[in-house]
């Protein structure tokens, strides 16, 4: 059993706090995506677990193992660094095998093993090869195959897909993910591939300033946002915040420019205690939709540009004074100067504070 | 007009360097090539030679050269690497170490030969705390020319005192320009620190090895002062036979076939370290 847990682990660098107390537990087996803005702290994270950064307070957990101390090579895990790291003074063979033959497996399983791991990220061609004699891509894969090999209880990776092509990054998605549901490592990946994120994840960690701000299943947190940061980092594009009022007298309504938008009756008692204050109204593009005129929970908004993506059309909007992006049908007609009628369902609404940004409940 | 003054400017850059190394050191190597073969009509003659090979001590600088050669440069080599790595952990005080370990190289040989001296003669420190310790209640000869094996240790202790720390500085700065990421890669994938040393710290180092190896080398051969101030002529060595046969016999041509004979070897071994040492581009992590 090799389930993860963080409990308090603080790290900082001189005046940065790249780990502020950050507690997270994952489950064993698990497949936990960090998200985050660079310089977040996830790579901080990753090297306090992996004992590469010592950790100014908290303890972390390996199972049921009090790891906080340990030496890397006593933690039994494998990484897959950000930088790679991987050795130009061996072959490929050579670095692949490098885990193995610290452990002092015998020769023909290391060799099958590497030959799996190869194949796995196409690189039977390769494994002559010095890495100097690689491709940036080339190399990454590397060292995603010796992290691979190793078959660890904890796995590690950081960025592992970052430098390959999106054909090939989409290929290597569906590989990893596969190889999970095969070894059911516990496994901690970083990326800043969101449709990685969502498509690998069991659960998401989002990250900010050292934080952990929000940690969930992948459709919560593209639902159910914790707050405005999470909500405009996650999706592409990401949700849409409108400055609002709540009104002052009768049934809670939000007025949001000429508009009025009434909240489903689970939303009415939160604005009902915020009536006359500010708040934000977060809506996902494709949450929004053309109408033909001015219903209950329609905005007016004029299109400024609009661009053709293929599956669907992505349009920037101006709506009262702001600036918006809509996702809507390929086949729908519209052009740039049009002025239109926007309709969304309350339940898709998410409410925020203006203030803090937090999702009110 | 502009790649032209490009294309110049290494040249320009080395041009001031270049002109001392002609100077103090190309030209003398002529001359000593020049007295070396010169018969005293002016002529070419090997009689020089002859003369160096056919002396007694000649045999015996040639053993000595060579002895402390395989003697200290593998000792000085293990000691300052073991010293590099214990200044690359970055442990806290490492610092202070690096400056303790580096008070040898501002000491000039000579003197650091008699400060030896001080220690190992009969009358010496060493002498006198053994003494007053009771280990030994007369002085022992460290430096007779009754106990070789005695002498020539304190010049191999001498001299891996006096030129260990150039060696580590070496090997130091190779270290730190080596990304620490390949040694937290070692540990994480489970090497032991002596299997990390072997298969990561070592090869990764080979560049820094061989400058090591090959200065550490050319010194060994002109090691000299340090063995006039312990040893005098006890224990011979070549470059010792070159100043004997200059200054004492004032015979400057045998003095240089001498020093011909000890650039042949140094050149020949520096030769020898790039073949047995070379890496390949790939290898080293070059595109
Ligand atoms: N060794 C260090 N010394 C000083 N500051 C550091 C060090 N390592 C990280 N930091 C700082 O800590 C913060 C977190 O860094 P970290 O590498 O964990 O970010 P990250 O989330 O992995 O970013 P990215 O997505 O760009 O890789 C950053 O502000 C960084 O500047
Ligand atoms: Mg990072």
């Amino acid at each position: 059993m090799a389930g993860i847990k963080f409990d308090s682990v603080r790290r900082v660098f001189g005046k940065t706090v790249a780990s502020n107390d950050v507690s997270l537990e994952i489950k064993d087996g698990e497949f936990m995506v960090l998200l985050g803005p660079s310089g977040c702290g996830k790579t901080t994270l990753l090297r306090c677990l992996a004992g590469l950064e010592r950790v100014d307070g908290g303890r972390i957990y390996i199972g049921d193992r009090d790891v906080t101390d340990l030496a890397p090579r006593d933690r039994k895990l494998a990484m897959v660094f950000q930088s790679y790291a991987v050795f130009p003074h061996l072959t490929v063979f050579d670095n692949i095998a490098f885990g193995l033959k610290m452990q002092g497996r015998p020769k023909d399983e290391i060799k099958r093993r590497v030959q799996e791991g190869a194949e796995l990220l196409q690189l039977q061609d390769y494994l002559a090869r010095y890495p100097a004699q690689l491709s940036g891509g080339q190399r990454q894969r590397v060292a995603v195959a010796r992290g691979i090999v190793m078959q660890a209880q904890v796995l590690l990776m950081d960025e592992p897909l970052s430098n390959l092509d999106a054909l090939l990054r989409l290929q290597m998605r569906a590989e990893l993910k596969r190889l999970h549901a095969e070894i059911k490592a516990t496994t901690i990946y970083v990326t800043h591939d969101q449709v990685e994120a969502l498509s690998l994840g069991d659960r998401i960690a989002v990250m900010k300033s050292g934080r952990i701000v929000q940690c969930d299943v992948p459709m919560n947190i593209y639902d159910d946002p914790a707050s405005v940061f999470v909500g405009g980092f996650i999706g592409t594009p990401p949700m849409n915040f409108l400055k609002g009022v709540v009104s002052a007298e009768g049934a809670p309504q939000v007025v949001v420019g000429e508009s009025r938008i009434a909240p489903t009756p689970a939303q009415t008692p939160a604005l009902a205690a915020r009536r006359g204050q500010p708040i934000l109204l977060g809506i996902r593009p494709e949450n929004l939709a053309f109408a033909s005129s001015a219903q209950r929970n329609t905005l007016r908004g004029h299109v400024v540009v609009v661009e053709p993506l293929g599956s669907h059309k992505l349009l920037t909007m101006q709506v009262s004074g702001e600036t918006i992006k809509v996702s809507v049908p390929p086949d729908q007609s519209v052009a740039s100067g049009n002025d239109v009628w926007l309709h969304f369902d309350a339940d898709k609404i998410r409410w925020m504070d203006a203030g803090s940004g937090d999702t009110i409940h | 007009m502009r790649s032209k003054v490009e294309s110049a400017l290494p040249y320009g850059l080395l041009a001031p360097t270049l002109l001392v190394v002609v100077l103090l050191i190309v030209v003398p190597i002529f001359q000593a090539f020049l007295l070396a073969f010169q018969g005293s009509d002016g002529g070419f003659t090997l009689a020089q030679f002859q003369k160096m090979v056919h002396d007694t001590a000649f045999l015996d600088a040639l053993k000595f050269t060579f002895l402390l050669l395989i003697f200290i440069v593998p000792l000085q080599i293990i000691l300052a690497l073991a010293m590099a790595l214990l200044i690359h952990k970055r442990f806290r005080g490492h610092s202070i170490f690096l400056y303790i370990y580096a008070i040898p190289l501002a000491i000039s040989d000579l003197a650091a030969g008699i400060a030896w001296l001080s220690i190992f003669t009969e009358r010496g420190y060493l002498n006198s705390i053994l003494h007053s310790l009771g280990i030994i209640d007369k002085p022992f000869l460290f430096l007779s020319y009754q106990n070789l094996p005695a002498v020539f240790g304190t010049i191999v202790i001498a001299e891996s005192w006096r030129a260990t720390a150039i060696v580590m500085v070496i090997l130091l700065a190779g270290l730190e320009v080596i990304p620490r990421d390949y040694f937290e890669a070692a540990d994480v994938f489970g090497a032991t620190a002596l299997k990390r040393t072997l298969f990561v710290v070592l090869p990764l180092l080979r560049p820094s090895l061989q400058n090591a190896l090959i200065i550490r080398t050319i010194f060994a051969f002109q090691t000299f002062s340090v063995v006039l101030a312990l040893a005098g002529r006890v224990i011979p060595v070549l470059t010792g036979e070159a100043y004997y046969w200059y200054a004492a016999n004032r015979n400057p041509n045998v003095a240089a076939a001498y020093a011909v004979l000890v650039m042949v070897f140094t050149i020949f071994i520096t030769i020898m370290y790039f073949r047995l040492l070379k890496t390949t581009d790939a290898e080293a992590g070059y595109d």
